[in-house]
């Protein structure tokens, strides 16, 4: 397998005769093998993999293969797969092992997909550049001195590097697009309720959004549409139909569609590729037919806040549970039913995490949640107005994905608030529940991946599915 | 604060107090599986095993509402004159504790399902009173923490955990420990009604908190409240809130001033003691369940509840009086449950004559024989031996002046342990009463002309003497003859030889 081939390409062979699962798992650990100095991985399934591999061989022979047959994926270490640990990047969860698959796995499995491992990410999902994992940070694979991004780096990379034809990672402010920015994959957040969070380890439920990475559009949408509707332990996900997203992608044009430009994503400090390759992509869209306008979004300045304070305020009482009574780390040093909750917690959750979980319990506190939590809930009725009157004037809005290309490792980790601006662009999407996705518009100076996004309305993937094979194949 | 009373308490005293008292009741619903997720209610056969990675609080596991736990609260709202609110959500509750699973209740906290009901309870005197019910909302038991066990561990059960309960919370409309008492044993009928709650206080399906205040009387301020937890039976409710308002008495008339704070009844001292206080009262930080979409209740719904709704106890027990002629008090005990009840109504509704007599007949069996070997055997009427069809026979056996009511002990006793009738049983035992008339015309006969001193000295006046002949007549004919037909034949013949 080489790290351009999409699925579309894999299958093609597959069907053909031309290869097998059993190469193309076999390659696949090849793969992580070489880039072991990534840190991508924090378990691989050799024996599970193999062994699906060689049933799904049979099923392709036998032509009753699924539509994922062959395809590699691997999964974010917060995405549950029965009999396999589920650290979530934690010395909390180590030595745990989950007693049930995600929603979203048996959906992959029963499309015959493989999955090859669990990859690293920031501790609970909370971090932009994977830096907060216990077992290390992911490095980008074009320069080992800069991150791939967070909090699903180890997913990007795997897809990135050429590890797995796609994987999973999760979203809460943009931990898949902003990572699929940096390291020049296509990253897609579905709208929220799209696809069940069932098996998904929360960090903060209400913006949490199982989310995949894969090299093309169409393996992206075929993957999502695979991934997508309704599921009974989930009543938070929809019973809207799924379409058919993968549908009519190699003709995708966007002659006559109204793509939205809002200007509070155009600011002072923006990274000059970006802006540059931003600019190329708007006369690329206007000469190919598509009316661009100049919109906005006012609420914009208030979206970091509002996010920082709703994501940390329920991810207080969902890693409540992590306290050493039932399951996972508990501190050999506790005398005491106190002692256990404090030193458990204290010894077994990162900087990052003890910060989030103390800025949450402190907005939820009585005497500050009129002041914070009720505040920022109204805040985020005026973002999501602000996106509803949007797209009553467009179909699409484009924006950079993140303002600068992949930073590097430790320039950010001793300012929060510098770590926590990179998600700026993307965080508006999952507090609204808009679907959005990011995908490669070219490359900075130094090589490395630029970024951008299509927001669609609610349930509207396959517009932006569509926006987004046009860009692809326009970019070429 | 010294929680024994220095001063004397008066009933003097005690009367220029009022005291004021709300109380929250935690009742366990029955349904067959949990609140949010499909792992079985029933006891488990070992600790934990009526669980699955819902229950266990698993990371990436999400709540599915269960349908019947809405059906059941709605059920108890519209039985308690409620309103129910067409659209809700829960809310987290947060606070460690081992065998709290996830770190945080689901619960319900600005949004209850049922607000603003009432309830009519019977005083001593026979009137009857409101109290008003505050709220009533949805939520999931804990699992349970057990210390004696082990010596060095505590173990943790969580085979309760994430069962359903309603939380019943009432207004501070009750002003005695006996109101609170009568109060509880009505939700307890209604909840029993109902059939969403077993009602078994011992075994902790149903739970009370008490508020309590006391300020003077024809003040209209309410006194600082203390609340007091661990009333695990009818009859603790009824002796802590006592206790505890004599206390609040006592500590006042000593110049002391009441603390806000949550007690503990201690049982064993009868007496209540001081658990924490308001400042170490738990910050809870409620906030809306994310995991849960909000709860979008039809009218529909509530109709077809509402149809489905049985007759309570209150009803039921003025319809016995009215329908069956039953005095109150035979009423009031039949209808204590609902199966009772249902199993009163099956045997009047086998008598083949019916009449207010033989109903009466039939609720005198029913309280005298049937309760009895219930309470002797600690049974339930559902699991009674005997069906009411047959006790209804035993019934008119009786009414038909067949058998005496010694004879119907005898025969009810065997019924306990035979499948015969009633009928067969007192013929087998000739238990059958005589009465054929030239029978018992001869034998009274007999009996007078055998006693001739004592029917003169009868006649001359000794009335007296008359049970006398009674008495000889059923010698005679061994206890078969019919009591009554002897009595009117003793009366004609002793009078007509006069």
């Amino acid at each position: 397998m080489t790290a351009a081939e999409s699925y579309s390409e894999l299958r093609r062979r597959l069907d053909a005769g031309e290869t097998t699962c059993a190469q193309i798992v076999a390659d696949s650990f090849d793969a992580i093998q070489r880039g072991s100095g990534l840190n991508a991985f924090l378990a691989q399934l050799p024996a599970e993999a193999t062994q699906r591999a060689a049933e799904v061989d049979a099923r392709i022979q036998a032509g009753t293969a699924g539509r994922l047959a062959g395809m590699t994926v691997a999964l974010k270490d917060n995405i549950a797969l029965k009999d396999a640990q589920l650290t979530c990047g934690s010395k909390i969860l180590t030595g745990f092992t989950s007693l049930y698959s995600a929603t979203v796995v048996e959906r992959l499995q029963a499309e015959d997909a493989i999955i090859i491992g669990k990859t690293n990410m920031d501790e609970f999902a909370m971090g932009s550049s994977n830096e907060t994992s216990f077992f290390g940070p992911v490095h980008h694979p074009l320069d080992s001195a800069r991150v791939p991004g967070g909090s699903s780096g180890g997913s990007g990379v795997a897809v990135a590097a050429g590890m797995t034809c796609c994987a999973l990672g999760s979203e809460t402010g943009g931990s898949v697009r902003q990572p699929a920015a940096f390291l020049g994959v296509v990253g897609v957040k579905p709208t929220y309720g799209r696809v069940s969070r069932y098996g998904l380890v929360a960090f903060a439920s209400s913006l949490d959004q199982i989310s995949p990475f894969a090299r093309t559009v169409h393996d992206a949408a075929l993957i999502t549409e695979v991934i997508a509707g309704h599921d009974p332990n989930d009543t938070t996900s929809s019973s809207e139909p799924v379409g058919s997203y993968t549908n009519g992608l190699d003709e995708a044009d966007v002659r006559g569609m109204k793509i939205g430009l809002p200007r509070e994503y155009f600011i002072d400090g923006m990274d000059e590729a970006v802006v540059a390759r931003m600019k190329e992509l708007r006369e690329r869209l206007e000469d190919a037919g598509a009316e661009i306008v100049e919109i906005s979004l006012p609420h914009t300045n208030y979206t970091i806040p509002c996010y920082y304070v709703i994501a940390t305020a329920e991810a207080s009482s969902n890693l409540a549970r992590f306290d050493g009574a039932r399951y996972g780390y508990r501190s050999p040093n506790a005398e005491t039913l106190e002692e256990m909750y404090e030193l458990s917690r204290t010894e077994g959750f990162g900087t990052e995490v003890k910060r989030r979980i103390m800025l949450g319990t402190f907005v939820l506190s009585s005497g500050f949640y009129d002041a914070y939590y009720r505040k920022a809930q109204q805040v985020r009725r005026l973002l999501h107005r602000d996106m509803v009157e949007a797209f009553k004037q467009v179909d699409l809005i484009l924006a950079p994905t993140t303002p600068t290309p992949a930073f590097r490792l430790g320039e950010k980790t001793s300012d929060p608030i510098a770590m926590y601006l990179s998600d700026i662009f993307t965080a508006a999407a999952n507090l609204t529940g808009i679907p959005a996705i990011s995908f490669p518009i070219g490359k900075d100076a130094n090589g490395l991946p630029i970024g951008a996004q299509f927001m669609a309305p609610h349930f509207q993937e396959g517009r932006m599915f569509q926006g987004a094979a046009w860009v692809e194949q326009a970019l070429g | 604060m010294t929680d024994t009373a220095t001063i004397e308490l008066t009933p003097e005293l005690i009367a220029r107090y009022e005291p004021v008292i709300g109380l929250e009741i935690h009742a366990q619903l029955l349904t067959n599986t949990k609140a949010f997720s499909r792992a079985a209610t029933e006891a488990g056969p070992w600790p934990n095993t009526n669980t699955d990675p819902v229950v266990l609080g698993h990371p990436g596991t999400l709540p599915v509402l269960n349908r019947r736990v809405v059906e059941f609260a709605i059920r108890m709202g519209l039985a308690t004159n409620s309103q129910i609110r067409r659209r809700c959500g829960f809310a987290r509750k947060n606070y460690f504790y081992p065998d709290l699973p996830k770190g945080y209740q689901i619960s319900q906290s600005d949004e209850p399902i049922c607000y603003e009901g009432w309830i009519e309870i019977e005083l001593d005197g026979g009137e009857t009173k409101r109290i008003g019910i505050t709220r009533i909302h949805m939520e999931e038991d804990a699992g349970k923490s057990i210390h004696d066990l082990d010596i060095t561990n505590t173990l943790v059960d969580l085979n309760r955990a994430g069962t359903p309960l309603i939380e019943i919370v009432s207004e501070p409309d009750i002003r005695s420990a006996s109101e609170a008492y009568s109060y509880l044993m009505q939700m307890k009928s209604i909840l029993t009604y109902l059939e969403i709650c077993s009602g078994n206080m011992e075994e902790g399906a149903l739970r009370c908190d008490a508020n309590i205040s006391v300020r003077r009387r024809g003040a209209e301020a309410f006194g600082v409240k203390t609340e007091v937890k661990n009333l695990n039976s009818f009859r603790n409710v009824e002796k802590a809130i006592e206790y505890e308002i004599l206390r609040q008495i006592a500590a006042i008339e000593s110049g002391e001033t009441i603390t806000q704070e949550t007690r503990l009844w201690d049982a064993g001292a009868r007496s209540t003691r001081a658990m924490r206080s308001k400042e170490f009262a738990h910050d809870y930080r409620y906030f809306p369940e994310p995991d849960l979409v909000p709860l979008v209740i039809a009218d529909a719904m509530i109709e077809e509840i509402r149809a489905g709704l049985p007759e309570l106890a209150i009803a039921r027990k003025q319809r016995f009086t009215t329908q069956y002629g039953l005095p109150l008090y035979d009423a009031a005990i039949l209808t204590e449950t609902r199966d009772l009840g249902d199993y009163f109504e099956r045997v009047c509704g086998a008598i083949k004559q019916q009449s207010p007599e033989r109903f009466k007949i039939a609720s005198n069996i029913m309280m005298t024989e049937v309760l009895r070997v219930l309470a002797e055997q600690k049974v339930e009427i559902a699991g009674f031996g005997i069906p009411p069809e047959r006790l209804a026979e035993l019934a008119e056996l009786f009414a038909d002046d067949v058998v005496s009511s010694k004879n119907v002990k005898d025969i009810f006793a065997e019924m306990l342990t035979s499948p015969k009738s009633a009928k067969e049983i007192s013929e087998e035992k000739g238990f059958v009463q005589v009465s054929d008339t030239a029978f018992l015309e001869e034998a009274v006969a007999q009996v007078i002309a055998a006693n001739p001193g004592q029917a003169e000295a009868y006649r001359g006046g000794k009335g007296n003497l008359f049970g006398y002949f009674v008495g000889e007549t059923m010698k005679l004919t061994k206890g078969k003859a019919n009591p009554k037909m002897v009595s009117q034949l003793l009366k004609q013949r002793l009078e007509q030889a006069n």
